[in-house]
């Protein structure tokens, strides 16, 4: 009883100072902007900590954090192996597939202006419908290693990644073309400087989402068969035998990989967007 | 009328590709099914077409060729057997039999809206206080903005499990799954459409001497709306993934995903399409529902583009 009290104070206590600190002059510091989502993710991981030792909540239904931090630094090996068989190998190739051959095919289409009226449509379309079934017919054609894997990746992030570098492909004003025409510049010189910068806002935001897609995509598709390693392999599994600590450490791994993945693309785009609106401060 | 021309083209084009494919996909089974039949077949044995190409096979064996479309267990089911099978099963089946589509687009389909309802519901709430509070702005804010990099996704099998071991089952289950999926999008619309209007609106309320709850009705509110609906977008196509996707885990019973499943343990190549079609049939009746709600709506509002 006295933990749950215990949960209900650390709550208050994380709340006083993040209120504290949202007022306070300094809030438009980026310090305190960095410290008051950590405050609130620790006072959660107090919190969950205290009232499942409080409530005696069974390892069945949510174990503790400690005990998942536990399962995480002992299964370093197992889990780096399902890493690297579902993100290096099934996500990360399949994302550079699928993106590359979006990027093409997008270039191509944006020289016919009737081909990309009719795909555009069809890319929106097929963009919003759930991808992830087609996961059981690649897993029959590719077999249940990564290759499978990648192919769902692949089909997942293809429209999105078309639709979107469509649409940056078209970005330029036809003043700044008009431009390019007058210095006589070839189709490609003026692809290349021109409408390629132009179009890397909306490219990078097609790269961006196909990243969560990307992972998505590879651990759905293990749900499907697979060999004896992989996160989704590993979860579906780890749930079979009520290892939930197992369960939420391979939880743990896809957050930072999904976030990790994001957060480099994002960086990439930084450096490479500089000049964009919406990167300046 | 140019562009529908234009999605003609692209969808014939990709109608023709897809009958073309069938063609190498399909010819080994088809060989291997002549082959029993005591036909002349090129290479006479399973094991020496194992490892020949199938362009090669069907350049030897042009006779087969049109019997690729119409296999019964085909690698690629031909668009018309995809067809075929979705009218079987959805027209001449009764809708209480097993093997109706519709009953498991149904079964699918209330746990996706009961999710969607819950998720958009608790989004839209959790919005509101964001950014009315400032603590809240800071504190959730960053976090929802990274739980749209994590495959959060991955948490379905585990919720299924729990859920019933502590005795919860049903639809119950997959709506939180797909509650959670539209709840984050929804949120970060929503957050950005209650911001949209400028300081100019927001201090003509003020010399009004609105209050905060008359300036969230009569202004935050009404122009949030654009921002809600293409979120909303996004949440009922995610609620529909995780509905699916909520279904693997509990061993295939009823549902678009059972079908899913059910037809990749047992081969049924041509169910497993008819169910993927079912499926994006479905999403593309929601989001269409939604857009013409949106359109509707703006229009009263007198928003519309």
């Amino acid at each position: 009883m006295t933990l749950v009290l215990l949960a209900v104070l650390a709550w208050c206590a994380g709340w006083w100072i993040n209120s504290r600190l949202a007022n306070s002059p300094a809030a438009k510091t980026r310090a305190v902007q960095l410290l008051v989502p950590v405050i609130f993710g620790v006072t959660i991981l107090v919190v969950w900590e205290l009232l499942v030792r409080g409530l005696e909540v069974s390892l069945v239904i949510l174990p503790a954090p400690t005990l998942i931090a536990e399962r995480f630094a002992s299964s370093l090996p197992i889990l780096w192996q399902d890493f690297a068989q579902t993100f290096l190998k099934g996500a990360l190739s399949g994302y550079i597939m699928g993106c590359g051959a979006a990027l093409l095919m997008a270039v191509a289409v944006d020289r016919s202006d009737f081909l990309r009226r009719g795909l555009l449509p069809v890319g929106n379309f097929v963009a919003a419908l759930p991808i992830v079934g087609t996961a059981p017919i690649l897993v029959m054609w590719f077999g249940f290693d990564w290759q499978s894997k990648a192919a769902v990746v692949v089909v997942m992030v293809f429209f999105p990644m078309l639709v979107n570098t469509v649409a940056g492909l078209r970005e330029t004003s036809a003043m700044q073309r008009d431009l390019m025409q007058t210095y006589a510049a070839s189709y490609w010189q003026s692809f290349f400087k021109l409408r390629l910068p132009a179009a890397l806002p909306f490219i990078f935001n097609g790269l961006k989402i196909s990243t969560t897609l990307a992972l998505v995509g590879a651990i759905v598709a293990e749900f499907f068969g697979s060999p004896t390693v992989g996160m989704g392999f590993r979860i579906s599994t780890s749930v079979g035998q009520l290892a939930l600590d197992m369960v939420w450490a391979e939880i743990l791994v896809a957050a930072l990989a999904g976030s990790l993945f994001y957060g480099v693309i994002a960086l990439v785009e930084k450096s490479l967007t500089f000049w964009h609106p919406s990167q300046r401060r | 009328m140019k562009s529908f021309l234009a999605v003609l083209t692209v969808v014939a084009t990709i109608v023709v590709i897809w009958y073309l494919a069938c063609i190498p996909m399909n010819i080994k089974g088809v060989l291997d099914a002549a082959e029993r039949a005591e036909e002349q077949v090129m290479p006479a044995t399973a094991k020496e077409r194992r490892n020949a190409s199938a362009l090669g096979l069907v350049a030897k064996n042009t006779f087969a060729i049109n019997r690729v479309w119409s296999v019964e267990r085909p690698r690629l089911p031909a668009p018309h057997q995809v067809a075929q099978e979705l009218w079987k099963t959805t027209v001449q089946k009764k809708i209480t039999s097993k093997r109706s589509l519709i009953y498991h687009g149904q079964v699918t389909l209330s746990a996706t809206l009961l999710g969607f309802v819950i998720g958009t519901g608790l989004g839209i709430l959790l919005a509101v206080g964001i950014v009315h509070s400032k603590v809240m702005d800071m504190s959730v804010m960053p976090w929802a903005i990274v739980s749209q990099t994590i495959p959060i996704i991955a948490l379905a099998p585990m919720i299924i499990v729990v859920l019933y071991s502590i005795g919860v089952q049903g639809i119950i289950p997959k709506a939180i799954i797909s509650a959670y999926l539209s709840f984050f999008p929804v949120v970060v619309g929503m957050v950005k459409g209650l911001r949209s209007p400028d300081a100019m609106q927001l201090d003509l309320l003020k010399t009004y001497s609105a209050s905060t709850s008359q300036g969230f009705w009569k202004l935050r509110l009404p122009s949030s709306m654009p921002y809600l609906f293409a979120s909303l977008k996004i949440g009922i196509a995610a609620s529909l993934v995780g509905a699916i996707v909520g279904e693997l885990p509990t061993g295939a019973v009823a549902g678009l995903g059972a079908r899913l499943l059910a037809g990749s343990y047992y081969g049924q190549t041509v169910q497993i399409w008819s169910a993927l079609f079912a499926a994006a049939i479905l999403a593309a009746l929601l989001v269409a529902l939604l857009g013409f709600i949106e359109r509707n709506v703006l229009q009263r509002m007198g928003m519309s583009a």
